[in-house]
């Protein structure tokens, strides 16, 4: 079949950025289901209201780990309001774009900066 | 970079000979089968000789065998052929076929397509090795029931089905027996009188010949129903000019399988053996499909706690070309069916890894395999928030 994933999405596929967890994380967000063929899980430090660090971890396809590691860099040094506002768009966009059928790949990860916000501010409470 | 080809099953390059074989039919013997001058009786002679090569495979008869474009129309055809006849006749025979829940979508897809016209299919399960049981196949026939579909061996996880039982079933209780054999065709011996076999599958491009071109056997007496209309060729079962460099293609790829069959399938064994044995020592790592009763070119893996398409991805970066059953490489976002039906759960269903060797595989090849796989694996296991050791 023709090369289903743009130039940008092999690159953070092959080489994800900012892989891992944070033991002492200030905020964890896990979503997807392994029924479905993909889990994320992201975890956050904040420092004065901004993501100071981010690392996630992906079970799933190429989209689904791309979309992980350019979205932990499009919100590292954001304000957490501004992380919130992230839509699938922007990360399918900043990849070049994605496969319709891969379109939900890219909301795992906006769901997963968001869990993780939450729960941060959870805690904080 | 190294390319390393694991993907025979998917489809196998033409042999040279093959080629050698179909190059004049292009140009120098181009004319119509069907024409009764000199130009049009060359042609004609090749197909003939083609008819009785595939016949020779099956031990079948040449006048057993019709062409067609492979073996999704070679299935159609097939079952179709029956049940429409079967139709016409006044359900003479009731209208019920038996089939597999493992079956290629074209034996599948087909079933769908008649149960919608109100025919009654029973999709019988498998054992975790993907087998059929003979007991749950008697009990699936009633006096309703005209065809079992059952194919001789799986295209993902290669588990060879019980044929014998199947063709004695099938006789005892005088129904129709069409197998897909595309999968087994020139992998493991046929004798399609001996077992029993009223309609078989066979496509060329698994077989070293071209793509577009396959076969239907279909034993001496049985009736079908044609499904195109026209010219009235092959007996007008199947109306449409000769294939002609196809089917030479198919023929010289039968006659090569014959004479090779013996030697293809102990070197295929052989490899096929070693790579799972050095797959099976990466950490939770299972072998899916029979470990006896399967094609000799076929392993088929799951790993815990990765997904296919990302091992499919990370491995053709690596220069191996293989496949996977996950859900993520489909087109509709389903597990494989298969690993399904064998009982594996979603998770492991979608960390599924097919191999399948062909000639031009050597040993080295399976050391290559052997280098790359457990880091690739354990790669995408660092990335997996499953993995947590």
């Amino acid at each position: 079949m023709a090369d289903i994933y743009t130039e940008k999405v092999k690159d953070h596929f092959f080489n994800p950025r900012n892989v891992g967890e944070i033991k002492d994380a200030d905020g964890v967000g896990t979503v997807g289901n392994p029924t479905c063929g993909d889990v994320m899980t992201v975890y956050i430090k904040v420092k004065n209201d901004k993501i100071k660090d981010i690392k996630f971890k992906t079970y799933g396809c190429a989209a689904a780990i791309a979309s992980s590691s350019i979205g932990t860099e499009i919100v590292k040094g954001k304000t957490l309001d501004e992380a919130m506002k992230l839509s699938r768009d922007d990360i399918a966009n900043e990849l070049g774009g994605l496969p319709a059928i891969k379109m939900h790949c890219s909301n795992l990860f906006s769901d997963a900066i968001r869990k993780a916000i939450k729960d941060y501010r959870k805690r904080i409470k | 970079m190294k390319r390393i080809y694991m993907d025979y099953s998917a489809t196998t390059p033409v042999d040279k000979e093959v080629i050698d074989e179909m190059a004049p039919y292009f140009g120098k013997y181009f004319g119509n089968p069907s024409s009764i001058h000199s130009f049009g009786r060359d042609a004609y002679d090749a197909i003939e000789k083609s008819r009785s090569k595939i016949a020779d495979i099956l031990n079948a008869d040449a006048d057993e065998i019709i062409f067609t474009s492979g073996g999704t129309e070679s299935d159609n055809l097939g079952i179709m052929g029956v049940a429409y006849l079967n139709k016409d006749k006044r359900k003479r025979k009731g209208n019920n076929i038996i089939t597999s829940s493992i079956e290629h979508p074209a034996v599948l897809e087909t079933c769908k397509y008649l149960e919608k016209q109100g025919f009654n299919i029973k999709y019988l399960p498998v054992d975790k090795y993907g087998l059929i049981r003979i007991e749950d196949l008697e009990e699936a026939i009633s006096k309703d029931t005209f065809l079992i579909t059952i194919m001789y061996a799986n295209n993902e996880i290669g588990t060879i089905e019980p044929i014998n039982e199947i063709g004695k079933i099938a006789n005892k209780y005088d129904v129709l027996f069409h197998t897909d054999g595309v999968q087994a065709v020139c992998k493991t011996p046929i004798d399609v009188k001996k077992l029993n076999i009223d309609l078989l599958s066979i496509s060329s491009h698994k077989i070293y010949g071209p793509k577009g071109v396959g076969a239907l056997y279909i034993r001496k007496g049985v009736k079908i129903r044609s499904l195109t209309h026209g010219g009235g060729q092959e007996k007008g079962l199947r109306s449409s000019t000769y294939n002609t460099t196809g089917i030479v293609g198919l023929g010289k790829a039968c006659e090569l399988g014959k004479i090779r069959l013996k030697e293809d399938m102990s070197q295929l064994k052989y490899l096929r053996d070693e790579l799972i044995k050095n797959t099976l020592k990466i950490e939770l790592s299972y072998l899916n499909g029979h470990p006896i009763k399967r094609l000799v070119n076929n392993a088929n893996f799951c790993f815990e706690a990765i997904e296919g398409e990302s091992l499919n991805m990370m491995l053709d970066e690596k220069g191996i070309a293989s496949a996977t059953g996950s859900a993520c490489s489909s087109k509709n976002l389903q597990a494989s069916h298969v690993l399904t039906a064998i009982g594996l759960n979603p998770e492991k269903a979608h960390g599924s890894l097919r191999l399948t060797l062909g000639r031009e595989n050597t040993e080295r090849d399976i050391k290559y395999i052997d280098n790359v796989l457990p880091d690739v694996v354990e790669n995408l296991r660092k990335l997996s928030p499953l993995w947590d050791r």
